[in-house]
């Protein structure tokens, strides 16, 4: 059968469309996401490094901020914070200090996620430096001590007193890229 | 919320209405055909789940007699064998409008204390203790958040019992190995995760359900009036052990709960100084070589060549090198019919593991491997 | 000068007709019915007694995994499709489907589909186990090597419903009569139109979960891993988008149906066509943004859950407007009680109980003694085998006659009612006490408390299975030896151009459009110029 001109124009551009939607889907749509979350700052995750401004510090009240961590199965390190609370005022910056500890005998890269309870003040809690941000190689046997420096924004709400931030250690081992770099 | 939307919901007038539907029966424990009904519970948000379950129930039931009790009456009437004529009218405005304003209103009147009961479940602030409970297959992990007191909750029943090959105890499917202790009349907060697939862990008696997700943490809160032993569940499908691994909580008095978390911290003490602690390789090669000349030096030999034809090198050794349960087999159960006798009893978990590890790494050994004391723990008690 | 089927086995395996194509669907569909009913009675027989006497706790995941997967995707959906093939042509008096080919297409992957599906069962490792939502992380890092198979059966099956959909939409809008305006269509031509629409939109949201999980499992990705930066929460989002208008799917042409039958022997027309149509699309509208009420226990934050908790109770009034119109149906008609009217009564009553449940669940507060205990489980089998089974078996006893051209046993049928309906009931109603007094669902074995409501669910459940088989009999002796329908319009009250056509519909019908009258909406319309058809007989007067 033989295919006819007009066939063969709508053919053409046919595909023409499906070549665009692929790629739209893996050019445009990545940063347009990106661009969506930061107007929007979706809640839960805590987000990437925060540019610290100089805000006025709320001596009026506290905040407590409890600290939790967490192994995934087969995730063999020590991780704990060496605080388990602190109480902090809106708008100062605080520094933990969260432990780590290869007791394996090989070389091991670990990934900590964190997520803060409740979900929907994740916008109001601001991490300058975070060991999350990074993933963690430890030789065997090494141990870390990895910084958080964080701030709690003034606007928090007044009916929150009580942060939770949780961070559950993964082993990615095998997804990290190639090359061990010396763990700080 | 805003101060006032708060109070327009929790007002006294929303309570009125929920305790009056609440005048039903609450769940009995009998078993059997008994059970028709929730539990009313023994927190403010069980109650109050409980309270807006029934309103809810007591309304539908009052809409559905109405409902079906007209259906029933057209049904009869209106059969064609009692000789009726059919009428042929098919719409009018008036009465769709009706019945769709009406329903839309009685909605709204069940959204008053729907949200109200809600805002009581997310009030999470302010708790007196922190409780993680992480979800594992098939149990799950209780850790008391600042005191260092952490522990598994497992299933106690027995294969047996579930397979039939013996009866049945009373307590089947609600026993565990230690259940979670918290104190009467305090607000406990519940942090709650998995460790490795979704699970969800629920007190019906607390009115508490939130899934234990691996990555995320979500909060519950109860304040438990009255003290007891209440049993739960897991309920999010997570394997083969879905239905095997309950939740367990006694509530103590408050005095109760002192002593038995200052005894449960004395216990975490000893225990993270020994087989609970993780031992570096470096630790366990210094204890292990220890051990090693006190212990197995006398036969096997300082060098670890022991004397050829009776007592066997450890140096190069097939079973020294070979598989880790092979090894702590040997030292666990010794070698019938010779002179390696069992060490299970003489030494220590924390020993066997420092000098299996050293035997393993010294010498012109290289395994590479490192085991814990607590790996010896779980291979005894595996056996 | 049509020419009438060819013979043999190649007449199923290229037909393009579309009532032999609705045969097919309709006979595969009772095939996986009966094949999902057989997981869930060894199902039922392991819940007989709380222990584990007849199977192990693996494969008791597995078979209420595929219980739900063949019920939902093999069972229900095809037969409201088989439905659909059959009857919507001839409601609009079109000569077949828009596509035919595509059509047959539609169905023929099916078998190959369930096939794969089922013969993960005997693979190693088991079949799918982690329950038909296929939560993540049990569904892929913790799933059976045969997940991927699960996965492209999946997408077969979803391929067939989007070109299935795709195929109705284009022959309604396309293919209606001249002079059958949208508002004069039968109303489960209606429900099938907004159906599609949904199938054609959320399918894909499907295809796209189990792509995603493909890519988990496989390739090293973390849409659901929270090691990679990624969520299992995610996949509960993208699941429900797609699994709460597929409940509707599942229901609408179930509505549709009850829509004809209850007209046809209340001899009356169906009351409130506007609103019915209105109500229908706001169902279907409001189907899309509701999702999270599944997921009331994930730890969301409380606005969104209020949300989610108000749109879901607002489901209820559109829902509510249909059943009101059914019964103003029947008010002041002159019922008779035929079997399809029995069904479509049962449905009536049995749905809306469900409908009750529902709205318990949605009190976001209340459901969290609900989520995941059999309280759920009660509520969408009343919905979905109370709901959508009896308005297929209500439909197959409606249409049969004009399918085969002979009438069923009256008396049979009545019988098979009564104990599907006692049946149904036995089984059912018990897990509401279940789910109330704390058991979860997906358990292969429970604590003592829980043991009697459970030992009367299974003899229900095995009636129940019963019944099925007579429904079976019943189909099976009408076609083979029934009693040939003596008027073409087999029922008394019957209105629309599939009752214009004769008993049994000849292979091809309305080649030639009939023209319907203009000017008058809702069911009040007539043909006009009846076509000059095969064995078309004129228009009757309608009651």
């Amino acid at each position: 059968m033989a295919v006819s001109l007009r066939d063969r124009a709508l053919l053409g551009k046919l595909s023409l469309l499906v070549v665009a939607m692929f790629a739209f889907a893996v050019f445009v749509m990545p940063p347009l996401y990106n661009l969506f979350c930061d107007i929007l700052g979706i809640g839960g995750k805590t987000g990437s490094a925060y540019q610290a401004v100089d805000v006025e510090v709320d001596t009026s009240r506290s905040v407590e901020v409890q600290f939790v961590a967490m192994k995934n199965e087969t995730m063999p390190w020590d991780f704990y914070p060496r605080e388990t609370s602190v109480s902090v005022h809106p708008g100062e910056s605080r520094s933990v200090i969260f432990y780590a500890h290869n007791r394996t005998g090989k070389d091991m890269v670990g990934q900590a996620i964190p997520n803060l309870v409740p979900f929907n003040v994740a916008d109001y809690f601001h991490k300058t430096e975070c060991f999350c941000f990074n993933n963690q190689p430890l030789a065997s046997g090494e141990e870390a001590d990895l910084e958080l420096v964080f701030i709690v924004d003034p606007d928090l709400p007044t009916s929150i007193n009580t942060l939770t931030l949780s961070y559950t250690l993964f082993d990615i081992t095998n997804r990290s890229r190639p090359t061990l770099a010396q763990a700080q | 919320m805003s101060k006032r939307a708060r109070a327009l919901f929790c007002s006294p007038l929303t309570t009125a209405i929920l305790t009056a539907a609440a005048g039903g029966v609450s769940a009995s424990t009998d078993g059997g055909m008994g059970n028709l009904n929730m539990v009313r519970g023994v927190t403010e948000v069980s109650q109050v789940a409980y309270d807006v379950h029934m309103l809810m129930m007591w309304i539908c039931t009052v809409i559905g007699v109405v409902v079906f009790g007209f259906m029933f009456y057209v049904m009869y009437a209106h059969r064609k064998s009692r000789g009726v004529e059919a009428a042929n009218f098919h719409e009018h405005l008036g009465v769709e409008i009706a019945w769709t304003v009406v329903p839309a209103l009685i909605l709204i009147f069940m959204a008053i204390p729907a949200t109200s009961a809600l805002l009581k479940v997310y009030d999470t602030d302010n708790a007196d203790i922190d409780i993680k409970v992480t979800g594992y297959q098939w149990k799950w992990q209780y850790e008391y958040l600042g005191e260092g007191v952490k522990y598994m909750s497992e299933l106690r029943t027995s294969l047996d019992e579930v397979y039939g090959r013996v009866p049945k105890g009373e307590h089947y499917l609600r026993e565990v190995t230690e259940p979670l202790v918290i104190p009467v009349n305090k607000k406990v907060r519940f942090l709650i995760t998995g460790n490795d697939v979704i699970h969800s862990w629920w007190v019906p008696d607390f009115g508490v359900k939130r899934d234990a997700v691996p990555g995320l943490f979500t909060a519950a809160w109860a304040r438990v009036n009255t003290p007891g032993m209440y049993v739960g569940e897991c309920t999010e499908l997570c394997g083969i052990g879905h239905a095997f691994m309950p939740v367990v909580v006694e509530v103590k008095s408050e005095e109760d709960y002192s002593v038995w978390l200052a005894d449960k911290k004395e216990q975490a003490a000893v225990y993270a100084s020994t087989v609970g602690k993780q031992w570096s390789p470096q630790e366990l090669m210094e204890k292990g070589q220890q051990v090693y000349m006190r212990s197995c030096a006398g036969c096997h030999q300082p060098d670890g060549n022991g004397i050829a034809g009776v007592f066997p090198a450890v140096n190069g050794s097939a079973i020294v090198n070979g598989p880790i349960d092979g090894h702590i087999g040997i030292l666990i159960n010794g070698v019938a019919g010779s002179a390696m006798q069992s060490f299970a009893d003489q030494l220590s978990e924390v020993d066997l593991a420092a000098v299996i590890h050293y035997k393993r790494n010294a010498w012109d050994n290289a395994v590479g491997d490192v085991v814990q004391p607590i790996d010896i723990l779980n291979f005894k008690n595996a056996q | 000068m049509a020419h009438g089927p060819a013979k043999g086995i190649s007449r199923w395996l290229f037909t393009t007709n579309h009532k032999d194509i609705g045969t097919l669907y309709l006979w595969f569909s009772f095939l996986m019915f009966l094949l999902g009913g057989f997981f869930a009675m060894v199902v039922r027989a392991e819940l007989f007694q709380p222990g584990m006497q007849l199977i192990k706790p693996e494969f008791f995941n597995q078979m209420t995994t595929m219980h739900g997967l063949v019920m939902v995707f093999g069972a229900i959906m095809p037969a409201f499709v088989g439905l659909a093939n059959w009857m919507i042509p001839m409601m609009i008096g079109a000569p077949d489907m828009a596509l035919p080919r595509m059509n047959n297409l539609s169905f023929w992957i099916l078998p190959f589909a369930f096939a794969i599906l089922v013969a993960t069962l005997f693979m190693e490792g088991g079949g799918p186990n982690f329950g038909w939502t296929f939560y993540a992380p049990l569904s892929t890092t913790y799933a059976p090597d045969t997940v991927n198979y699960f996965i492209f059966a999946v997408h077969i099956m979803g391929a067939s419903s989007i070109m299935g959909s795709i195929n109705i939409i284009a022959t309604i809008m396309n293919m209606r009569a001249p002079g059958m305006t949208y508002m004069k269509m039968p109303l489960f031509v209606w429900t099938w139109l907004i159906t599609a629409f949904l199938l054609v939109a959320v399918m894909p949201v499907l295809a796209g979960a189990v792509t995603m999980m493909l890519m988990d499992i496989n390739f090293g990705t973390s849409f659901f891993n929270a090691a990679g930066g990624g969520d299992p929460v995610l996949f509960q989002h993208v699941f429900w988008f797609f699994g709460h208008p597929e409940v509707y799917i599942i229901i609408l042409p179930a509505f549709g149906v009850v829509s004809q039958i209850i007209p046809t022997f209340s001899r009356k027309p169906l009351f409130g066509y506007s609103s019915m149509v209105y109500a229908t699309a706001a169902i279907a509208f409001l189907s899309f943004v509701v999702w999270a009420h599944h997921m009331f226990t994930v730890g969301m934050p409380i606005a969104g859950e209020l949300y989610f908790m108000y749109a879901t109770m607002l489901i209820a009034v559109p829902t509510g407007v249909k059943v009101f119109n059914w019964i103003t149906t029947m008010y002041r008609g002159a019922l008779t009680f035929e079997t399809p009217m029995l069904f479509s009564i049962a449905f009536v009553i049995l749905f809306t109980f469900g409908g009750f449940t529902g709205l318990m669940l949605s009190v976001a507060a209340a459901d969290i003694q609900y989520h995941d205990t059999y309280f759920v489980v009660a509520h969408f089998h009343y919905v979905m085998v109370a709901g959508a089974v009896f308005s297929g078996t209500a439909a197959v006893y409606y249409w049969l006659p004009k399918w085969c051209g002979k009438m069923y046993n009256e008396t049979m049928g009545k019988i098979q009612f009564w104990i599907a309906f006692i049946a149904f009931n036995i089984t059912f109603m018990p897990q509401h006490f279940l789910g109330l007094a704390g058991m979860p669902r997906r358990y292969a074995d429970y604590g003592l408390q829980f043991a009697d409501w459970n030992m009367v669910s299974s003899i229900g459940a095995f009636m129940y299975g019963g019944a099925q088989l007579l429904f079976l009999f019943n189909v099976v002796r009408t076609i083979t030896h029934g009693q040939p329908v003596s008027d073409a319009k087999v029922w008394e009250g019957a209105d629309g151009l599939e009752w214009l056509v004769a008993t049994p519909a000849p292979y091809h019908t309305f080649i030639k459009p009939p023209v319907i009258s203009a000017g008058v909406e809702g069911p009040e319309w007539r043909v006009d110029a009846p076509a000059p058809a095969m064995a078309f007989k004129t228009a009757p007067e309608a009651g």
